[in-house]
């Protein structure tokens, strides 16, 4: 019990092309073209021959972009939609946490769409009984539940629909991003959930963008791209090639955007400001081999280079440099008067280069502010909010900075890193 | 199709939550409640007595008292609510649980037979309405009263195979929801709701004969008037071969319906 099995498995959507044909339905008839009109000539392959094996008590993760087939194929294996082509042997109940919540009537109670939900999930009314009071329980919804479910919050209704769907007790989960949208508290609770099932033996596949819980609990994850599995494998070392691709995907944009910012800047007052008497021009980031990039792992060596130009003599002027994430958190700030320098003199062209050996950031988008100014703050030349860089890690660390850390653990704790 | 039975035995429970989901839901938030399924019934009765008793007051042969009027068109209009009802709302109700056919393996011939049994459960309460507006208008009743549920299972049939139909189609062909609504007004018309049968120009006119014969309606409607307003036997024959149509129409339905399921998650 619990295993499954997949072999060469296609998924063709039609484009009904055909279908402004027959005018009426009656023509439909009298032509007999009814089915015929159904069956389509255009077809869009969402999956083209994916086959692999879960073996009872294992853990496979399906990651991907979107539109790469992975939900398709969720929806296959949870008996939803059939395949064009191939086939599925699973072996034990299924239970698909694809939505949650399926059937709810807003206008009635949670209590009673408890009842509704678990039957179309599949429990009997006497199992709904006897697990209503953990059910409730686990939804964190006690003092709630004989109110109409159009009265829940968003997080209130997945809860409850979580609760409901975890407590049919499957052979097999599948799980499709559904955490995605759930509160802060209560997804490590899911999460926990999950990995209880882990313990007990089931089955599980997990189809998610979260690549750290991905890691986390997988035993194997695939990669679709296309309808086709692309990579399949240890988790780490696929994880780390699908980030490493999505970088590269995300470069190429960040790029092309990069170049449009400064013409932006001097149209935007609220971007760049100042009296231009010194002026940054020419803003880039590059990476250690000199190649211009925007995308950054947290422990990579990189350099921000910029143009500027003088256009007549001064004595007093600070380079200024600051980092905020896209909430608008200063998550670093500092100039050259702060750091010691003393300015003498700068007149016409010149360069600046920062070197940072690594941001230590936390994944995210950041914004690059860079100013000259005097040291009284008037202001040469302010950029500010129009440089963006991305910051792309695998760990899952929350806050702003990763800062530097080794665990160190005495014998007697058997604690061990995952591979 | 024996198979689908014992899949369909399987889903009571489920059947059975979707019903009571539906019926719970209906009339949830007012004051009345569930009261409302009475309450319904005995206004729209209250409203044909004084139209047709006080107003109108029609005369048809077999009707001595034109105040009965309102009570022979009662027992004809509540069957046809529930036949009505379960056509329009099925045209609609795959489209409407989308989330369910989409998102959840969900024996979607559980929809259309939610549709057909909410809007029977709806037709059984009002029966006692029917039999209290007989004895407070002092039209007797007779004991052919007990044959309801012969009269419900020809019509249960009937309703139930067009509904697989009319379900599957719409969901390629939305333009039937259009088309339905026009369609069943008509319906109502050829149908002796507001006439007897033997309403004279009626049988006087061959074609018009025919073509109320021909409509299975008729003899479905006219087998509740025969129970409760003329107090006899129905006419078997006529029964028993609308019987055999709607089987017919149940199998075939429910054929069609088979053979397009797998097309409703990617269309709806």
């Amino acid at each position: 019990m619990g295993s499954i099995i997949v072999k060469d498995l296609h998924k063709f959507y039609k484009k009904f092309a055909n279908k402004h044909k027959f005018l009426t339905l009656k023509s439909a008839f009298l032509s007999k073209t009814l089915f015929s009109d159904l069956q389509s000539d255009e077809v869009f392959a969402a999956l083209r021959g994916v086959s692999f094996e879960v073996k009872k008590g294992k853990t496979l993760s399906i990651i991907g972009e979107n539109g790469s087939g992975k939900s398709t194929l969720l929806k296959i294996l949870a008996g939803i939609s059939k395949p064009s082509k191939g086939e599925v042997i699973t072996e034990g109940r299924i239970s698909a946490l694809i939505e949650l919540g399926a059937g709810f009537h807003p206008e009635i109670s949670g209590r009673e769409n408890i009842f509704i939900n678990g039957s179309i999930l599949g429990l009997s009314k006497k199992k709904i009984e006897e697990k209503l009071d953990d059910i409730i329980k686990f939804a964190e919804l006690e003092d709630f539940i004989d109110n109409p479910v159009k009265t829940y919050s968003s997080g209130m209704y997945m809860r409850l629909g979580f609760s409901i769907a975890i407590n049919v007790n499957p052979d097999i989960l599948l799980i499709d991003e559904v955490l995605a949208v759930g509160d802060a508290s209560f997804v490590p609770k899911c999460l926990d959930k999950i990995n209880e099932f882990k313990r007990k033996g089931k089955t599980i596949i997990f189809v998610s963008h979260d690549l750290g819980t991905v890691e986390r609990i997988s035993d194997k994850v695939i990669w679709i791209k296309d309808g086709k599995i692309f990579k399949q494998g240890y988790p780490k070392r696929i994880t780390d090639a699908y980030l490493e691709y999505i970088g590269k995907k995300d470069e190429v944009k960040a790029s092309a955007d990069h170049q449009n910012k400064e013409a932006e800047g001097s149209l935007d007052k609220e971007k760049r400001w100042g009296s231009r008497e010194v002026e940054i021009t020419n803003v880039k980031m590059r990476d250690v081999k000199g190649n211009e990039k925007y995308v950054f792992s947290y422990d990579e060596p990189l350099s921000i280079e910029f143009d500027v130009n003088a256009k007549k003599r001064e004595k007093d002027f600070v380079f200024g440099l600051g980092i905020m994430n896209y909430e608008g958190v200063n998550c670093y700030g500092s100039n050259t008067h702060i750091e010691n320098f003393k300015s003498t003199e700068i007149s016409g062209k010149g360069k600046v280069r920062v070197n940072i050996p690594s941001l230590n950031l936390v994944n995210g988008t950041y914004f690059l502010n860079l100013a000259v100014h005097k040291r009284d703050g008037f202001p040469f030349d302010y950029h500010h909010f129009l440089y963006t860089f991305k910051v792309i890690s695998r760990h899952r660390d929350i806050g702003i900075v990763r800062v530097s850390h080794e665990w160190d653990f005495s014998d007697n704790i058997k604690i061990k890193l995952k591979k | 199709m024996l198979e689908s039975i014992k899949e369909l035995y399987r889903y009571r429970q489920l059947l059975f939550v979707m019903v009571s989901r539906e019926l719970k839901a209906k009339y949830r938030g007012t004051v009345l409640g569930f009261f409302w399924s009475f309450m319904n019934p005995i206004l729209l009765v209250t409203v044909y007595s004084i139209v047709f008793g006080l107003i109108f007051q029609p005369k048809y042969a077999e009707m001595e008292k034109s105040i009965y009027y309102s009570v022979f068109f009662f027992t004809g209009i509540l069957p046809w609510t529930w036949f009505s009802s379960s056509i329009l709302e099925s045209a609609n109700v795959l489209i409407a649980h989308g989330s369910l056919i989409k998102k959840i393996n969900f024996p979607v011939e559980i929809l259309p037979m939610m549709v057909v049994i909410t809007n029977m459960v709806h037709f059984i309460l009002g029966v006692p309405v029917l039999i209290l507006a007989f004895l407070i208008l002092g039209k007797s009743l007779s004991w052919w009263v007990f044959f309801l549920p012969v009269a419900m299972f020809v019509q249960f049939v009937f309703t139930m195979g067009l509904g697989f139909f009319i379900s599957a189609l719409t969901v390629h062909f939305r333009d039937i929801k259009d088309i339905l609504v026009n369609l069943i007004t008509l319906w109502f018309f050829v149908t002796p709701i507001i006439y007897p049968f033997s309403f004279e120009p009626i049988q006087n006119s061959k074609f018009l004969k025919l073509f109320l014969s021909l409509n299975p309606m008729t003899h479905i409607v006219e087998s509740y008037q025969y129970l409760f307003f003329y107090g006899s036997l129905p006419h078997y024959k006529k029964l028993f071969v609308t019987l055999i149509v709607g089987l017919i129409l149940f199998y075939f339905g429910y054929k069609l319906f088979d053979k397009l399921r797998d097309t409703f998650v990617e269309e709806v």
